[in-house]
This record gives structure tokens, sequence and C-alpha cells, in this order.
């Protein structure tokens, strides 16, 4: 019993200083101590320096009349809207691009990454210039690129190219009918929601019946039908209340219409074919990473190539793909940022550009445009994440 | 155990440093820009005329000659001048910072910008005021008829927002698309994104020469603001102040006395008019309340010139840029240029 004793009876009289528990928490305190000292003396000194050289601080400017034109607004703004106002429509601007620009940077750099890894040598070739182009040139020089090019290349609005004299083309971006809703339109909205919803129960009941019976249904003939049936019957009962306002030449440029600015569609396509290119090299690094045994195993199966792929190999390969399609993600929405190399007014060239220009605010400005970025990057890894988390591998 | 002593107490000096740069006192502007022995002068990344470097990669123009002047009156020479181009999005923060000592940008003069972003406005180098460029073939003669029409402008200028208030005033609609530099501005118009540029009337007659074809476009008549520009330091040091804003006056009063960069070595051995006496320095100690020398007022003049050579050179009639003195003749000669005596 004294052996067991001695070594409890050591530690009780071993020094406080040298608990490694203490130590570490002790060390931690201290540390916290002088990183709150220093940021209150950094904050401390940006407030003496401001208050000497007469610069305004403070929120308040976000009430203050903007008094400058925005030319893509997702929401109703004019000159004589707030400052804090001008803040939400360079966000939505961003947004915008970074979700449609999201979206076309999975579609092409998933069929990039797949044909790198074609057994056709045309389809192989042609995907892997592409990714060692587009990865190897910078963004804003992609942007410049396709700004230019796709203002170059189109005539000045009287000569703009029109298709069907519904749409038209010109330097001044693409204008397209804009739907107008008469009364009854609510119901062909929502015959559109029922089509959804009727389509995923069906989907639901589809795979149960599989199970059951081993027989496959028609999913997606039968939710075609549904999403062009509904709202066509719909629109019938209620005699038409949706009508289109075709754009017209007046004056300089369209008057109607919904226009998607030239500016909207560099950037969008720049960004998406640039983060494609660094997909593409995750999707071929997931799929390799899935063992070629289970594509023999599906073979054997009698699965052809393409199910093989869809039903086996990707599902798989997803797990190695998504961590590193998050941090795509997150590029694609920050290097939307370099909008202001060609004037599309999103968040840093309309509230950290503009804003900050004419208000002088920059300490709040930039920490609030942080803050924002910090945001939507930490809401689309949640959102990854989430995804990440549904599809990982379920260990027994 | 050592590693981590040293480690706190490098942290607990950056603490304490932090702590001792708040309770210094700063050395004055003119005690800074002695000792790094140039000006540091912000300026615009290329504007014909007012400040623009050449194929010898030397800035040239109407605001380079004035950073040139501030450096010879401080060292009697005006070489000793640094540039940074800035864009108007970038041009406070860069002097609030204290990254340029002057900011010489072709820089409307507001009361925003003077009351409410720690600057302080020395004088007006050019009056001016904002006009519109168009093609010719558009067939368009007054600003007036321009509704609907896409405008290219400069972001964080005060040209955009008296845009707005123009068009919102004529009941007239607009599409603004705003870029962050000059050439990108000129690079849209030029192929045709927008079909009007708009800048202050000077800044159109050296955009335009960078068109392809400058002779396509007009410059229609309206002038819809005042646009007083000159240079700007940052609040804070008074002295530095009063000297930028003294070399100006110096330039402006040598003008309306006759003394030029030719004739300055005469009239410092023979001048009997008091002015000019005390403007080179051989009468009274002028220099001294600025904390220059007495001859600060000669150095100006012997290597950068007065007023009216500044301008002749860089924007004058004679310059690509064709632009007639206007508002910008001395007050006795039909314009409203005028500076306080130097007495």
């Amino acid at each position: 019993m004294t052996d067991l004793a001695g070594p409890v009876g050591g530690h009780e009289k071993s020094s406080f200083i040298n608990d490694p528990k203490v130590r570490s928490i002790g060390l931690q305190l201290i540390a916290l101590i002088v990183v709150i000292f220093l940021g209150w003396s950094f904050a401390e000194n940006a407030r003496d320096n401001l208050a000497a050289q007469k610069i305004a601080t403070g929120f308040g400017f976000l009430d203050n009349t903007a008094g400058f034109g925005i030319n893509q607004t997702l929401i109703p703004y004019s000159e004589t809207s707030t400052y804090g106002r001008a803040f939400v429509v360079g966000l939505l601007n961003t947004i915008l691009v970074a979700v449609v620009g999201i979206f076309l940077a999975t579609i092409i750099g998933f069929l990039v990454g797949i044909g790198r890894l074609s057994k056709n040598f045309m389809v192989r070739t042609i995907s892997t210039v592409y990714v060692e182009v587009l990865r190897n040139l910078p963004p804003l020089f992609q942007i410049l690129f396709w700004y230019l090019a796709v203002l170059s290349a189109m005539p000045g609005p009287r000569n703009s190219i029109s298709l069907f004299g519904e749409v038209f083309i010109s330097n001044r971006g693409i204008i397209i009918p804009r739907p107008l809703f008469g009364d009854g339109a609510g119901i062909v909205l929502w015959s559109i929601g029922f089509a959804l919803l009727g389509s995923i129960l069906f989907r639901h009941w589809a795979a149960s019946r599989q199970e059951e019976t081993g027989r496959r249904l028609p999913v997606l003939w039968v939710s075609l039908a549904l999403f062009i049936g509904l709202p066509l019957a719909a629109m019938i009962a209620t005699g038409f209340p949706i009508s289109f306002e075709t754009p017209v030449l007046k004056g300089f440029n369209f008057a109607g219409g919904i226009q998607v600015i030239p500016e909207f569609v560099a950037l969008t396509v720049a960004l998406a074919t640039y983060t494609a290119a660094f997909i593409a090299e995750n999707v071929r690094a997931g799929i390799q990473s899935v063992s070629h045994g289970q594509t023999e195993a599906a073979h054997s199966l009698g699965l052809r190539n393409g199910q093989t792929l869809r039903l086996v190999v990707i599902p798989q390969a997803m797990r190695v793909i998504i961590p590193p399609l998050t941090s795509q993600y997150l590029n694609l929405t920050k290097n939307s940022s370099l909008a202001v190399g060609i004037g599309y007014p999103d968040l840093v060239a309309v509230f950290a550009g503009t804003s900050l220009n004419q208000t002088g605010q920059a300490i709040e400005i930039i920490a609030i445009t942080m803050g924002v970025y910090l945001l939507l990057s930490i809401i689309t890894a949640i959102i990854m994440n989430a995804y990440n988390k549904r599809v990982a591998l379920v260990e027994r | 155990m050592k590693r981590l002593l040293s480690t706190l107490a490098f942290a607990g000096v950056m603490g304490l440093s932090a702590v001792a740069a708040q309770a210094q006192t700063k050395p004055s502007k003119l005690e800074q820009v002695k000792s790094k022995g140039f000006v540091q002068c912000g300026v615009s990344q290329g504007l014909p005329g007012f400040s623009n470097p050449n194929d010898k990669g030397e800035w040239s123009g109407l605001d380079v000659e004035f950073c040139r002047a501030v450096a010879a009156a401080i060292f009697g020479d005006a070489t000793k001048v640094k540039f940074t181009p800035l864009s108007a999005k970038d041009r406070f923060t860069a002097l609030q910072s204290g990254d340029i000592d002057i900011l010489s940008r072709n820089t409307t003069w507001t009361i925003t910008r003077d009351t409410s972003l720690g600057l302080n406005f020395t004088g007006v180098t050019y009056y001016d005021g904002q006009g519109f460029m168009i093609r010719k073939d558009k067939k368009v003669n007054s600003a007036l008829e321009l509704s609907g029409a896409s405008v290219c402008t400069q972001t964080g200028t005060t040209t955009e927002q008296n845009l707005a208030d123009y068009f919102r005033a004529n009941n007239m609609t607009y599409e603004v698309i705003a870029f962050a530099t000059n050439d990108e501005v000129v690079k849209a118009y030029d192929a045709g994104r927008c079909d009007v540029l708009t800048t202050d009337r000077s800044g159109l007659a050296g955009e335009r020469l960078k068109l392809t074809n400058p002779d396509d476009h007009i410059v229609l008549p309206e002038i819809i603001s005042k646009e007083p520009l000159g240079p700007v330091v940052a609040h804070g040091d008074d002295q530095w102040f009063d000297i930028v804003k003294w070399v100006l006056f110096a330039q402006l009063n040598a003008e309306e006395l006759g003394v030029n960069s030719k004739n300055v070595d005469d009239q410092l051995k023979n001048a009997t008019n008091p002015e000019v006496k005390r403007l080179v320095g051989t009468e009274g100690k002028y220099g001294e309340g600025l904390g220059l020398g007495n001859d600060w007022g000669y150095l100006i003049i012997k290597n950068v010139g007065n007023y009216g050579e500044m301008y002749d050179r860089t924007v004058g009639p004679d310059t690509p840029l064709k632009l007639s003195r206007g508002l910008n003749a001395l007050w006795n000669k039909g314009g409203i240029q005028y500076a306080p005596p130097i007495r």
C-alpha cells in the first residue's frame, strides 16, 4: 500500500507551477489577456487618430442619402435611397453572381472532370487543355478577356441581334421579355408549386415500389408531365393571365423587358469557367480515389458504364470531392469582388468603393464588408458540411 | 521554459510598444518630409494635362508640376518628389493614412470632403465644371436630349453624384456604368458600352486624346456643376497646410507681378518693387513662418515657374488639350484666380 501512496503523496507535494494542467490554463489565460490588450490598444489608437484628424465615426451614415446610381438592382433603388440600401443592393448583386457562378461551375467542373478520365482521346485532350489553360491564368485577366470579348463582338443597340423579335443581344447586354402577372396569375404560380410537390411524392412512391417489386417507374417523364401539364391546365382555366412585355428600341436603348448587363455575363462566365477548372481536378481526384474493383464489381452485376458511374463511382467519389469543392465555392464568392475591374456593381464596388469614398467611413465600411464575406463563407461551409455529413461513409 | 519566457517577453514588448507609439508626439510633416528627402505626392493614374506618365516614364501635367513646386520650396530641387498613382476611390484613404504627403489629383473641393474626411483643401489650381462627351453620329446637341442614355463614369467621384442630380432635376432616366479607373471608363466608352462619357470638362479634353478617333466625338455645351480642383493635405498639421497653400499663392502672385522662371534671377538682383522683393525673399522674412528659407518663393519660380507658365506648359492653348485660360485667368485679366498678398 505504501508503494501506491508514494507517488500520490509526491504529486501533492510537487509545486503548483509544475502542474501541467494549471500551467496550460495559466499560459492560455496570459495569451488571451495579451491578445485582448493588443486589440484594445489598436482600437484605442485608431479612435484617437481618427479624432485627431477630425474624421467622423459611427454607423449613422447608413441612413444618409447615397446620391449615386446603380445599373443593376434586384430590389427597388434610386439615387434618393440610403447608403444602407445601396449596401443591400451590392450584397444581392454579389450573391447573384455567386449563386449563378457556383451552379454553372459545378456543372462544367463535373463534365470536364469526368471528361479527363474518358477513354475517348478527343474528349480527354480537350478537358486536359481546358483545365491547364484556365487554371493557370489569373482570374482578373479572364474577366477582362470575357468582358472585352463580349463587348467588342456585340453590335450597338440599334443593330442588335434579334432572336424571334423577342430577345435582343447588343453591347448593352441581353434584353429578354418581362413577364407581366394579371388576375389569376397566382393560381398558375401555385400550380408550379403543386407540380414540384407532386413529383417529389411520386419519386418517393416510385422508390418504395422499386424496393418491393423491383420494377422501375418512369420518374422523369411523370415529373415532366406534371411540370408542364399542371401550369398549362391552370393557364387555360384562368384564361392566360401571364403576358410578356416585349422590349422595344426607344431613343438610346431598349425600353421594357429585363436587361442582363454584359458586366454580369462576363463576370459570371469568367468565374464559372475559372472555378470549374479547379472543380474538374477535384472530381478527377475523387473518381480516381474509388478503387477500380468497384467498377469491375458493378460491371459484373450487369450495370452499364453510365449507370456504374452514376450509381456506384460518383456517390463514393463525392466523399473525397465535397471538402475541396466547398473551398472552391468560397473562392468563387470571394473572387466575385474582382467585379470592380469591369464596373459590375457588386458589394465591393458599390459599398467598399463608392460609398466608402463618399462618406470616408473606411473603418466601419471595411468592417461591415469583411463581416459579410465571413458570413457568406460560413453559410456556404455550413450547407456543404451538412451535405458532407449526409453522404459520408457510415462506418459500422 | 526558456522559449516560453521569451515568447511572453515578446508579447509584452509588443503591447508596450503599442502604448508607447500612442504616447509619442509625432514629428511635424515638414520634418518628416525633410528627413526622408522627398515629397510623396498622390496623383491620378493617367490623365493627360494633369498627371500622366510620358513615354520615358516621367510624370507630367499641372497636378504634377504643383508637387514639384512644393519640393522646390522645401529642397530647392523640383525633382525631389515621388509620385503615387491613385484611383479616385483610393485617393482619400492614401492621404488619411499618411501614405502620401499631398494629394494633387484633379480633386473637387466639397464640404463633405473638407469637413468629415479629415482633409484640408489648400486652394484651387483649376476651376472646372462637369461636361458630357458623346459620339457625333448619335446626333445629340444638348445634354437635355440624353434621357435613356447609358453613361460611363468613374466611381467615388463628385461626377457620379452630379450626374444623378442633373438627370433627376431634369426628369430624365439614365443607366450608369461606374468603373474604378479612368482608363477603364475610356475603354468602355470607346467600345460602345455607353453612349456618354461624363467627367470634368478638362478631363474630357484629356481623355478624348486616348480614344481611337478623337474627332468622332463632341463635348456637349452644358456645364452641369462647379468643380474647383485643387491640392489636398490631411488634417492635423497646420504648418504643412500653410506651406502647400502658400506655394500656390506664390505662383499666382508671381504671375500677377510678371515674375517668371526666366527673369527671376534678374529680379532677385535688381528688383525695386517691394512686392517682388518680398516674393523672392530679398525683403522681410516670410519664409520663417512657414519653416522654410526666405528664398522659398524664388526657389519655386526658378525651378518650376509661375502659375501661368505652369498652365501653358500642361493644359494651355498650345498643348494637345487646348484649354483656354477662361476662369483660370488671373482676377485682373477676366478670370477668378486670385491669391492673398505676401506681406
